[in-house]
């Protein structure tokens, strides 16, 4: 548990530098708001956009909503299984494998012909890009529970499996399972953009920076955007890591820190 | 027949990637309600893998073990198990390790905090109920396997080096711990160690075995009064007598391999 000190602002001084950089170099040596527009501009631009910016969060976190929640529930149960039976893990790994380097991106006309233009097309290619994250950082869990822990769970009265399931090998990689949904978070939130750009969907935070850039070039409202989606982002993960790891992993701090 | 536990002809055979490991050959043993016996032998004798075969967590390639008239057919709480080091649940705080057994079973919340309380008492721990594991000691995290073992209240406790990590201090204030333990408990004990130190002054009855593949060279008696003295002369004889069994089985072994 890292306690507020002395470097508890520390941040403070480089963010500010590099804003006023940002503000100088756009307005005294660039000096085209096309190539870079001035950070007062931007937020000048989020401020304009105060009334849509609103519907648009919830429209996307509506996306990642649903997209990370179908993930997380395709994901967890099948790592269970890979994880406690080697010859479940032999049998699907091959298929995994097949899928996973396929690029997120590369689903958008599948999910534009199966699910139209509706929350789904842009849910469908989250889940894919957070599910396997979720899956393989949680499959690594239950495959390492130690061994002693198992015996002891079974010396203990667990005898079935569903019972060690339940009792050791799901805590045990509760952390890992959350390390998996963190990181499958990340590159789900990359997909929000990238899966309403590309027309499966009309509205939503990557929706209309798009738009902002392809009918008007305003580029100081396409930087806002940006700059929203950096910032929901920050706040997904500062949340998820208060209210999950820091809460959930008390046990581990022996362990990490 | 008042044996608490029978052990007939054990013979265990391991398939390994280069052939057959005959690990047992033919043990037979038995052992008095509320005896303590330790198992005594040379690195690699099958001691460990007797114990294991005991609790459940190996099967016998052939041969019987039976506990109060029953055979023995895979684990359970009937027979507790201490491992030697790492068999704490690192998620749950001292209590909550101990009460596991107990929960497994179905136990009341209330019910299984008072017989937790009792064991936790009994180990010395007391006050130490909502610490996590990482926050032990080695010594401490041995007493609170002791207590998780004792609290489904096993007919037999199985202690597979259960002092062999921790400090030679530590060992011999926990070998007191565990003789007044087995006192007031009146349990019957099977420890396996391979510490000659440890077998005089803990047991009542030490099984010394050979080389691999393990078998029973003698059982010694010791007589000696408790509570008895670590310096004592009969401790240092049959400390000898001992430590002569296991040198010939020893050199036995070197010549075989």
């Amino acid at each position: 548990m890292k306690l507020p000190g002395k470097d508890m602002w520390l941040w403070s001084v480089p963010l500010a530098i590099a804003l006023l950089l940002w503000e100088f170099i756009a307005g005294y040596v660039v000096r085209d708001p096309l190539l870079l527009p001035r950070f007062s501009a931007v937020i000048f631009s989020i401020y304009a956009l105060r009334g849509v910016l609103i519907s648009d969060i919830l429209v996307s976190l509506l996306h990642f909503g649903i997209g990370l929640g179908l993930a997380f529930a395709a994901a967890l149960p099948l790592a269970i299984a890979m994880g406690w039976s080697r010859s479940i893990f032999k049998a699907i790994d091959p298929i995994i494998e097949v899928l996973r380097p396929i690029p997120p991106l590369a689903w958008i006309p599948i999910a534009m012909v199966w699910f139209h233009l509706t929350h789904y097309a842009a849910g469908f290619i989250i889940f894919i890009g957070a599910f396997f994250p979720i899956l393989l950082d949680s499959y690594t869990g239950f495959r390492d529970v130690p061994r002693v822990l198992v015996e002891t769970g079974k010396v203990l009265g667990c005898i079935r499996d569903r019972k060690l399931i339940k009792y050791v090998a799901f805590p045990y990689a509760l952390p890992f399972v959350a390390t998996g949904t963190r990181v499958g978070m990340g590159v789900g939130w990359m997909c929000v953009v990238a899966a309403e750009m590309f027309g499966v969907s009309d509205s939503g935070l990557g929706y209309r920076l798009f738009q902002k850039f392809y009918f008007l070039h305003q580029m100081d409202y396409v930087v806002a955007y940006m700059l929203v989606l950096g910032l929901v982002a920050l706040c997904l993960d500062r949340l998820f890591r208060h209210f999950v790891e820091d809460r959930l992993f008390k046990w581990k701090r022996g362990i990490v820190k | 027949m008042n044996h608490k536990l029978e052990i007939r002809n054990l013979t265990k055979t391991f398939n390994t990637e280069e052939g057959e490991l005959k690990a047992l050959d033919n043990v037979s043993i038995e052992v008095k309600p509320a005896e303590f016996l330790c198992i005594i032998g040379p690195s690699g004798c099958g001691k460990t893998t007797l114990l294991r075969m005991i609790a459940g967590l190996e099967h016998p390639s052939s041969g019987k073990i039976i506990l109060d008239g029953k055979e023995v057919k895979g684990p359970s709480p009937d027979r507790g198990m201490v491992f030697q080091e790492f068999s704490l649940f690192p998620w749950r705080t001292v209590i909550k390790n101990v009460t596991f057994g107990l929960e497994i079973q179905g136990i009341g919340r209330d019910e299984r905090y008072r017989i937790a309380e009792k064991y936790i008492e009994l180990v010395g721990l007391k006050g130490f109920e909502n610490r996590y594991p990482y926050e032990l000691s080695g010594g401490m995290k041995q007493r609170v396997a002791i207590a998780r073992a004792l609290a489904t209240d096993p007919a037999i406790l199985l202690m597979d080096e259960p002092f062999g990590s921790v400090d030679a201090q530590t060992r011999n204030a926990l070998q007191e711990e565990l003789l007044e333990i087995w006192k007031r408990t009146k349990k019957t004990i099977l420890f396996v160690t391979h510490s000659v130190d440890e077998a005089v002054y803990l047991a009542d009855r030490v099984a010394v075995m050979s080389a691999r593949p393990g078998s029973l060279v003698k059982c010694l008696d010791i007589d000696i009064p408790r509570p008895r003295k670590r310096t004592s002369v009969e401790a240092n004889m049959f400390r000898e007598q001992l430590l002569m069994l296991l040198s010939i089985e020893r050199s036995k072994a070197s010549i075989s391999v």
